[in-house]
């Protein structure tokens, strides 16, 4: 089956970043396909860079794009859930002119039609929220 | 070639507005699935219900007002538009303070019914 | 077709839990996670409408990963199914929507 998943929540602030992690994780182990992973809402602070969490902690933003990169997933972030955020690429960075940008890589900034677009797509989307 | 059937795409929106971001971010999503071309529905349900309070003024607060952002669904084809009878009731809102004319007040047993109707359930 | 409803939230705090039982119909599923596997204590506030929710044929699950984080071993309905995250997966394909409550 092809699956999405829409995360709503913040890391850290809930577990609702951890429930989707290991949910999309156990979907791929049992050989189902995770199309798109759609951050929205505080959930796109998971695509930041400058995420230090302490040695003995989750890395949720390393943890997503290493599953991004092995298992080809689609990971979008709101564009207006993360500009208003402080979450921006080079190009938005550039567009608003400021000083820094800090999209993690393997992230991606796009509109919220690719979250409509995953539920057309997708045999099944989950919604995790904090 | 052959075009993929439309889906049924269900938006469940059951937060108060303004108090979280929940409320808009879920309206903007429907507002954003229209332009795909599928079956979509709209549910008010728990504290979604105040979304539909007519005479709100959000001025104040810096927000825009649900009562003027609401109106604009059927101008995007938004037509299939839920609002739960029991969250109503709980709440004491009358159909007459709703914004919104043409919604269908269906009570629990509609709602199971509607959900289990749906391609696909998007949360908010 | 049927939904599978997860609950993230107490309903010692929240009223999401109430808010699914409202609406669950008997084909449905129920999955307890994070915060929401304090349903399944006795002491819950919908414990009753849950217990009903079971014996109409309703099945109910929780996360075992989250219920033994919380010290709930042994705590919860005899007849909520422990389950983990393949066990949720599963769960998602057999109903055709998830309905997630937070």
């Amino acid at each position: 089956m092809i699956f999405s998943l829409a995360i709503y929540a913040a890391p850290y602030t809930s577990q609702a970043s951890d429930s989707a992690f290991r949910f999309a994780s156990a979907l791929l182990e049992n050989g189902h396909t995770l199309y798109r992973v759609f951050f929205y809402q505080d959930g796109v602070h998971t695509a930041s860079s400058l995420s230090t969490p302490q040695q003995d902690e989750t890395h949720f933003t390393q943890n997503w794009q290493a599953l991004a990169k092995n298992h080809n997933i689609d990971l979008v972030v709101c564009i207006a859930a993360a500009l208003k955020r402080g979450l921006l690429n080079q190009q938005e960075a550039s567009r608003y002119d400021k000083t820094a940008y800090n999209l993690a890589t393997g992230f991606e900034i796009s509109g919220l039609g690719q979250l409509v677009d995953a539920a057309v797509i997708s045999d099944r989307l989950v919604t995790f929220g904090g | 070639m052959t075009k993929t059937p439309s889906k049924k795409l269900l938006f469940i929106s059951r937060h108060a507005p303004y108090g979280s971001s929940l409320a808009k971010d879920a309206l903007d999503a429907v507002l954003a699935s229209s332009a795909y071309d599928q079956q979509l529905s709209l549910l008010f349900m728990d504290d979604g219900v105040f979304q539909l309070l007519n005479n709100q003024s959000a001025t104040e607060i810096s927000q825009k007002s649900f009562s003027s952002l609401l109106p604009v669904l059927p101008l995007y084809e938004i037509n299939s538009i839920y609002v739960h009878y029991e969250s109503l009731e709980k709440r004491h809102i009358t159909i007459n303070e709703l914004v919104l004319d043409s919604v269908q007040i269906i009570d629990s047993t509609a709602v199971c019914s509607l959900l289990a109707k749906q391609d696909q359930l998007l949360s908010f | 077709m049927s939904t599978l409803h997860t609950i993230n939230k107490s309903p010692f705090s929240h009223a999401t839990l109430a808010s699914c039982l409202q609406v669950c119909g008997k084909q449905d599923g129920i999955l307890l996670l994070e915060d929401g596997v304090f349903g399944g204590l006795s002491s819950a506030p919908c414990a009753e409408e849950l217990s009903m929710m079971i014996a109409a044929g309703v099945k109910v699950y929780a996360l075992k990963g989250d219920v033994s984080a919380r010290g709930l071993n042994g705590k919860i309905h005899a007849d909520i199914q422990l389950t983990d995250y393949n066990g949720f997966v599963q769960l998602s394909i057999e109903h055709k929507c998830v309905q997630s409550w937070y």
